[in-house]
Parts: C-alpha cells; sequence; structure tokens
C-alpha cells in the first residue's frame, strides 16, 4: 500500500504538476488525489508576485508609447524630404525617434520582467497542478509576442483574464480572453470595422478583418471539423466589429460628442466597444440568428460557441493529450467531456475528473516535457528558482520556445513528435550540461534523482547517476534520463 | 549520404577525433555531385499576389488598391516580382527561377493549421497522412537511397516526419559528439528509441556543423548568414542532400505592405545565402517555395489581406532551367474568383512537387502517385527539363 501511495504522490507531482522539489513529495503523502484538489480554488490559479500594473494602465502605457511613435513618425517626415544630404539626420527627429525606441525598449523589458516572475512561480509553488492547468488555458488562448503590441499586453493578460477564471466556467474564460487587449491587437481585431457601421460609411478603405472571429471557432472553440463555413466566419467578423482597445487619437481635441462616440464605451481590462465601428443588424452564425444588440450580440455567439457540444468534445481532449498521452485513452477523453456537459462547463468539475480518472495515473510516463517544463522541473528538483531573464530567455529560444512567443495562434505544439527532435534535444543537452556544470559540484545527484520522481526513477537511470565519473556528469545524466525528460 | 551510421560506432569514432562527418568532407572531392532538394515552407500564407504581381491583370489595381505592389521587376508572362526580392529576380534573369502564380492544395481550407498539414503530409483530404510526403519521397528511394534529410530549427516540421531517418539543426549548439555524456545517454536510452535515435541524429548534424563552419553561432537577424550554414551542412559527401526549412509570419492581416517587405527580403537574403554557401553544388540544387494557400484577392478594412486560396510558387537553384510560368493565370475578373473572394488555383501544388521528385530525385511515377502523394494519380508530375 505504501508503495503505491508513493508512486501516486511522483505521479501527481510530475505528470499533474510541474515536477517535486525537495521533499515535495513527502508533504503529498499518502492522498495524492486530495493534494491535487486542493489546489481547485474557485478564485483561480495562483499570480506571480511582483510589482506589475493593471491591464488598463498598461493600455494607457501603450497609448503614451503609440504617441512617441507618432511624433517620431512626423519627425521624420517633417525632415526627411527637405534634406539633401544622406546622413544628415535632424536632431529633432533623431531625439524623437530616441524617445519612441526606448518607450519600447521599456514595454518589453516590463513583459520580460512579468515571464521570469511567473517562472519564478513555477519553479516555488505548491500548487503545480494549479499552475499547469493555468498554462494549459493560457496556450489554448494563445497571444504570442510575435508581434508587439500583443507582447506589451502578455502580463495582464495571463493575470487578468486567463489566471482568474481557469476553475470558473469556460465562457467566462473565453469571454475574458477574447477582449482582452492582448487578443484584440494580436488577432487584428481591435481595427476591425463594419463596413455599414458609421465609421465604414465615413472612412475610405476601412472594413473587416476575420482573424479572430475565424481563430474563435477554429482554435478557441469548436474546432476546423465543428461545422461552421466561410459564411459563419464572416457573420461572426461582423459581430465582433466594435470589440477594441483605447487609441492615443481618443485624447485629440474633438467636439465632445464626436470624441465620445469614436472613444467608445470602456469596459474590464482595457476592453473598449466602440459602437461607431459596429456593424448593425442580425447575424446568423452556426445556424442561430443574433439580433442587433451592440456588444451583446458578439458576446452571445462567444457565449453559443463557448457552450457548443463540440467545444466540449475538442476541449476535453485536448486536455487528456497534454496532461496523460499524446493519443490518449478514448475513455479518458469521454470521463471529461462527460463532467464538461454534465456541469455545463464548469472547469473546477472537468479538472477533478481528470484527478479522478484512473487512465490519468497509469505509471508509464508517455509525455516529453515542453522546453519550459523541463526547464521549471529542473530548478524544482534543484530547489533552485531561475533568476536572470539573460540565462533564462536564450535557454527556452534553444529549444524552440522562446519567452511567451509561440510561432502562431494555435500556440505551443504538445506532442513528443514536436519537442523531441534532433537539434531540440542536442539544446536539451546543453542546458543539462550547464547544469551539471553550474550545480553538480555541490548535490548529490542520485538524492537529487529520487526526491523528484521517487518510485518514477528507475533503477537504470539511478544506477548511470550513481557510476557517472564526476557529479556535474551524474546530474546531466539524470535531468537527460527517459524518466526526467518524460512525465 | 554513404554511411548507414551505427550511433554507437559514429560516436566512439567521433571521440577519437576523428569525426566520420570529417572523413566525408575529405572523400567528398572525388565523389560525384549529387543533386540537392531545398523546401521552404512560407508559412502562415504568403500573398502570392505580391510576390509574383499580376502587373497586367486590369483588376489587380481595383482590387487592391493601396496594397497593389509598384516597382515590380519584371517577369515573364505579364508579372512582376515584388521588388524586395532582388536574388530572386536576378535568378529569373539567368533563367534559373520559375514561378506558378496561382498554385494551392488539393483540399480548400482556410484554417493555417489544416492547410500547412496537407501542404506537407502530401494527403488527397484532411487528416489522412501521419507522416510528410519529403519523407516517405526519401523511403520510396528518392536519390537512390543515399539522400541524407535535414531540416533546420529546433522542431521537425511535418513534412520530414516519419520512418525514414532524418536529421534538425539549429544555430546555437555546444555539446559536442564526442563528449562522453552523448555516448552514455545512447545505453541510458536503449528503452526510450525516439530520444536516442533523435538525440545521436541531432549530435552527428551538430559535429558536422562544427566541422564545416566551424563556430556555430550565427547573429540574430543574420538571415543570409543563416542562409550559409545551413548550406555548408548541404555540401561534402557528409552533407544533406533534402533540406526542409520554414520562414513564418506571413499572416498578414493588417498593415501588410511594410511587413511583406521585411519578410519577403529576408527570404531573398536566405536565397542569396544558400546560394553562396553551397558553391558549385548550387549548380545541382532545386528550391521550391510554397505556402498553405493565398489571401484574399480585395484589401479587407486594415491594410492587410484575410486567409484565401490560390498563391504562387517559386522554383529557383542552378538546376532549374529558363521556361515561362507554370499552370494558369485564371484572372482577377470578380466572376473568376474563387467563391467570389480568392484567387482561383489552376495548378495543384502537388504537381510540382512530383515533378521535382521524379526529375531531380529520381523518384519513380509509381511510388508517387501511390505512395508520396497517395491517390494523385491525376495531378501529372510538371516542371519538365530540371537538370
Amino acid at each position: 500500500m505504501r508503495d503505491q501511495a508513493e508512486l501516486q504522490a511522483a505521479i501527481a507531482a510530475t505528470r499533474f504538476a510541474l515536477g517535486a522539489r525537495p521533499g515535495e513529495l513527502a508533504r503529498i503523502g499518502a492522498d495524492a488525489r486530495g493534494w491535487l484538489e486542493a489546489q481547485i480554488r474557485p478564485d483561480g490559479a495562483p499570480q506571480p508576485q511582483g510589482q506589475f500594473v493593471s491591464s488598463e494602465e498598461k493600455t494607457r502605457q501603450f497609448s503614451a508609447y503609440n504617441a512617441l511613435a507618432g511624433q517620431a513618425a512626423q519627425a521624420r517626415e517633417r525632415t526627411a524630404p527637405s534634406e539633401g544630404m544622406a546622413g544628415a539626420a535632424d536632431p529633432q527627429a533623431q531625439a524623437a525617434d530616441e524617445a519612441r525606441r526606448q518607450g519600447r525598449r521599456a514595454l518589453q523589458q516590463d513583459t520580460a520582467r512579468e515571464f521570469l516572475a511567473r517562472a519564478q512561480l513555477g519553479a516555488t509553488s505548491d500548487a503545480g497542478f494549479a499552475e499547469r492547468w493555468a498554462l494549459f488555458w493560457a496556450n489554448l488562448f494563445t497571444a504570442s509576442a510575435t508581434k508587439f503590441q500583443s507582447a506589451v499586453f502578455l502580463g495582464p493578460y495571463e493575470r487578468e483574464a486567463i489566471r482568474p477564471h481557469v476553475f470558473g466556467r469556460f465562457e467566462d474564460l473565453a469571454l475574458a480572453a477574447e477582449t482582452h487587449p492582448a487578443m484584440l491587437l494580436y488577432l487584428d481585431q481591435a481595427q476591425s470595422v463594419g463596413p455599414n457601421s458609421p465609421l465604414g460609411q465615413r472612412r475610405e478603405g476601412a472594413g473587416l478583418n476575420e482573424n479572430l472571429a475565424r481563430e474563435i471557432l477554429e482554435l478557441h472553440t469548436v474546432g476546423a471539423d465543428g461545422g461552421y463555413s466561410q459564411a459563419d466566419v464572416t457573420e461572426f467578423a461582423r459581430a465582433l466589429t466594435g470589440w477594441s482597445v483605447p487609441r492615443p487619437r481618443d485624447d485629440r481635441p474633438l467636439p465632445r460628442r464626436a470624441a465620445a462616440a469614436l472613444a467608445g464605451e470602456p469596459g474590464p481590462r482595457g476592453f473598449v466597444f466602440r459602437a461607431v465601428q459596429h456593424e448593425p443588424g442580425t447575424r446568423a452564425v452556426m445556424g442561430r440568428s443574433y439580433p442587433a444588440a451592440g456588444l451583446d450580440q458578439g458576446q452571445a455567439i462567444l457565449r453559443d460557441l463557448a457552450r457548443h457540444p463540440a467545444t466540449a468534445r475538442r476541449l476535453s481532449r485536448r486536455i487528456a493529450a497534454h496532461f496523460v498521452a499524446d493519443e490518449p485513452p478514448p475513455a479518458l477523453a469521454d470521463r471529461l467531456e462527460r463532467a464538461w456537459t454534465g456541469s455545463g462547463g464548469d472547469l473546477s468539475a472537468v479538472a477533478r475528473a481528470l484527478i479522478a480518472a484512473p487512465e490519468a495515473w497509469a505509471p508509464q510516463p508517455l509525455k516529453v516535457k515542453t522546453p519550459y517544463e523541463f526547464v521549471i522541473s529542473t530548478h524544482r528538483a534543484l530547489g533552485s528558482t531561475p533568476a536572470r531573464l539573460q540565462t533564462l530567455a536564450p535557454t527556452l529560444a534553444a529549444m524552440g520556445q522562446p519567452l511567451w512567443a509561440a510561432p502562431s495562434p494555435e500556440g505551443w505544439p504538445d506532442t513528443a513528435a514536436d519537442w523531441a527532435g534532433p537539434d531540440a534535444l542536442v539544446k536539451r543537452l546543453n542546458y543539462a550540461k550547464a547544469v551539471g556544470d553550474l550545480s553538480g559540484e555541490r548535490v548529490d545527484a542520485a538524492a537529487v534523482a529520487e526526491a523528484a520522481l521517487g518510485p518514477r526513477l528507475t533503477e537504470r537511470t539511478l544506477q548511470f547517476v550513481r557510476r557517472a565519473e564526476s557529479r556535474p556528469e551524474s546530474l546531466t545524466l539524470f535531468l537527460m534520463s527517459p524518466e526526467f525528460q518524460r512525465r | 549520404m554513404t554511411l548507414s551510421l551505427n550511433r554507437r560506432l559514429f560516436l566512439a569514432g567521433a571521440s577519437s577525433g576523428v569525426g566520420l562527418a570529417f572523413v566525408g568532407q575529405a572523400s567528398a572531392q572525388t565523389g560525384e555531385g549529387r543533386n540537392k532538394l531545398i523546401v521552404v515552407i512560407a508559412r502562415g500564407a504568403m500573398d502570392g499576389l505580391s510576390v509574383v504581381v499580376p502587373t497586367n491583370d486590369p483588376d489587380y489595381r481595383r482590387l487592391r488598391g493601396a496594397l497593389a505592389v509598384e516597382g515590380a521587376l519584371p517577369l515573364s508572362d505579364g508579372f512582376g516580382l515584388h521588388p524586395a526580392l532582388a536574388t530572386l529576380h536576378g535568378l529569373h534573369g539567368e533563367g534559373r527561377m520559375r514561378f506558378a502564380p496561382a498554385a494551392a492544395i488539393p483540399v480548400r481550407v482556410r484554417s493555417h493549421f489544416d492547410a500547412q498539414d496537407v501542404l506537407e503530409n502530401g494527403g488527397e483530404g484532411l487528416r489522412q497522412q501521419q507522416d510528410g510526403w519529403l519523407n516517405r519521397a526519401l523511403q520510396a528511394g528518392g536519390g537512390a537511397g543515399r539522400v541524407k534529410a535535414l531540416s533546420i530549427g529546433a522542431q521537425t516540421p511535418l513534412i520530414l516526419r516519419g520512418a525514414a531517418e532524418t536529421s534538425s539543426w539549429a544555430p546555437g549548439g555546444q555539446v559536442k559528439g564526442e563528449d562522453r555524456i552523448a555516448s552514455l545517454l545512447q545505453d541510458l536510452y536503449v528503452q526510450d528509441p525516439l530520444l536516442g535515435q533523435n538525440l545521436a541524429r541531432g549530435l552527428e548534424t551538430e559535429q558536422q556543423a562544427m566541422l564545416m563552419g566551424g563556430d556555430t553561432r550565427i547573429r540574430r537577424n543574420d538571415i543570409a548568414g543563416l542562409g550559409q550554414a545551413v548550406a555548408r551542412l548541404m555540401t561534402g559527401s557528409e552533407g544533406a542532400d533534402v533540406v526542409a526549412l520554414s520562414v513564418d509570419g506571413w499572416d498578414t492581416h493588417a498593415r501588410q505592405a511594410p511587413q511583406l517587405q521585411i519578410r519577403l527580403r529576408a527570404l531573398d537574403e536566405l536565397i542569396a545565402g544558400l546560394r553562396q554557401g553551397l558553391g558549385e553544388d548550387w549548380s545541382r540544387t532545386a528550391l521550391v517555395i510554397a505556402t498553405e494557400f493565398g489571401r484574399t484577392a480585395r484589401a479587407n478594412g486594415t491594410a492587410g489581406t484575410d486567409h484565401g486560396t490560390g498563391s504562387a510558387l517559386l522554383l529557383a537553384g542552378g538546376a532549374v532551367r529558363p521556361g515561362g510560368m507554370i499552370g494558369d493565370w485564371p484572372g482577377l475578373a470578380d466572376a473568376a474568383l474563387f467563391e467570389g473572394r480568392d484567387l482561383a488555383p489552376t495548378l495543384d501544388v502537388r504537381s510540382v512537387f512530383k515533378g521535382l521528385l521524379r526529375d531531380h530525385l529520381g523518384v519513380d511515377r509509381a511510388a508517387l502517385d501511390g505512395r508520396v502523394f497517395p491517390g494523385s494519380a491525376e495531378e501529372a508530375p510538371v516542371v519538365e527539363g530540371l537538370a
């Protein structure tokens, strides 16, 4: 019995969470399921610690930056054509451009600091399952730093739109994510204008952008085979017009009524609804009709998509594939789907179903860790915490997972074939060697391995670790062992 | 490549300081040159109408407005090339570049991810193949079984995934194949073949990169330098003959023009770097650039374009022979547009891929129709006259 409990504690810490810190397996003790369930809290997943600004404040910072960028562009235009000599840059234009660049760097550094705080939370948290659960949903609703405008908002996005909602109703999570500036800017929604809206009628060339509407359908809810057509995408895109963010020009001097109309209605977390660019009229999406209702129209469609059976089915399978196996047991996906449907999309019920499912406790570790999971679990095994971005950022980038910069709206991939390619493993070995060289002399790698994996550590790996010719080599071998690369 | 590599042997050999890659490099000077194929995937849906610009089409400017590309570099058949693509245009002048203005995958979808899957797995429909067509081409005897294939980047793209061994490489390696730890890990991975095989391949490639190029660190944004580094991995008898790489960032829903300018210049620099780095092997190289689908014929409301259908496909390289455009031009009249919004495709990308595999790598037609591109018998290989 005791052996079984120890194995369950090890599985809880590694498969469900981010790996065990020294002594953590003992703290989990005999009730691994209870330890996991206690992390399901109505207020969501724990928050990274640090002095960080709200989404609203971030929109002000971003507007200030945009104003600087506008001034720099104006200064360039003012001086460029009149200067006959190439290279004779105008000092005013130079100063304006330098101010713009500094503003940009400051915003990027703020986002990077938030990422570091998030990594530190991952390395030290006692609620590793809640953290993994939050990371899963953040990845489903990917906004990526590959686009600067979106990168600016990623810290507040995860803190305010994702983490508080990951144990609530899925539709509330979806609504918080899709209305956040990070998403509205990443998928070009902020500028989408209804052709028949007051703004669309007045402004030449302004019109629809269907990017967010399509990705909500395809990636965030029902999925590509969810039964929608191009016409549904376009209709949904029309309904979403007006979902936007504050802009610097909202402050420019205009007659008060016109200014108010353009500025729109502020909502939570930096969201703005601009009725002036919202497409009027009734919309039809996936066989349902939605009367004109301004902001509520798009929200109603989004809630229906979030409640759609195809969404429950697709995301249940995705959760199973993320936590258990690239090709998860169908019975597991079915259990999650039943919990999803039976609770009306209550993600805490889905999390409980995952914890209760026997398929989730199979002893064999099948999933290859993502680079982020590998690095964070390494810190946890050593009882350390990432201290410097200058180390963390290139490490993750080399293994294929640069900071918050998923390559596309699909988010980070999630299979062994994606993460354990030849070059990726060379880069993992680089990192494991660097950690071995840095920390190996200070630790007993066999003890580290046993504390991190418990009964999941194989006799074979333990032998290799013990027989290594040096302490750094011993630690590197453990970090690269199949059971530490997988979970 | 000529060795079927026993990993342990390789690692043992490497630890004695005589890398097999080095031996191979020396012997290459007497060996016959082998054909090289580079597949560049432009991920995110490259706007073909801005790359191969239909300058003579009466509807182009009407549809594109301010997004219409000005100053296109003249090609044949009434088309022009985006001005950022000077290297490619030079190749066209030498008769070493051809273009298909309206190509597409066989499935009509507007999802990036579904479409990229089809582009890479070579299926007739959605979700039919788990592995990539380029990998199956290797299995089907492309290059007489001697081909060594490589993808660039930490992650192996679907196009090269499958049963045939391939490697991957990206700049920035530090671990050397001769390190003791590498051979210990081969033992430790006996029961985990995925990790074992892939690490061995990765180390082998890294070893080769260091022997060929010395420092494998490349300055960020040095695209030509990356092209040269990739080219170095393709030269010598141990060099890769088939390379897949991805260039991201084509999903230009907003502010398209400045973004395309940057992406296309990078693409052009990459090709310039490859050409320079390949040296004499360039004459035996064919390079194809393809994307998952094109973008809407009309500009959208945010100075960009949305997901469309037909797009441009480009062929370049010393092995390419002169010729006009590949496939037909459907025109941009409203009635000619696919579903009233997209450039209508006139050419299945598979027919170009099949032509390359047949003429350049020697894969036979039956294998192409059955195994490499299942269900594609009706799509005859095009592109005659590769070297």
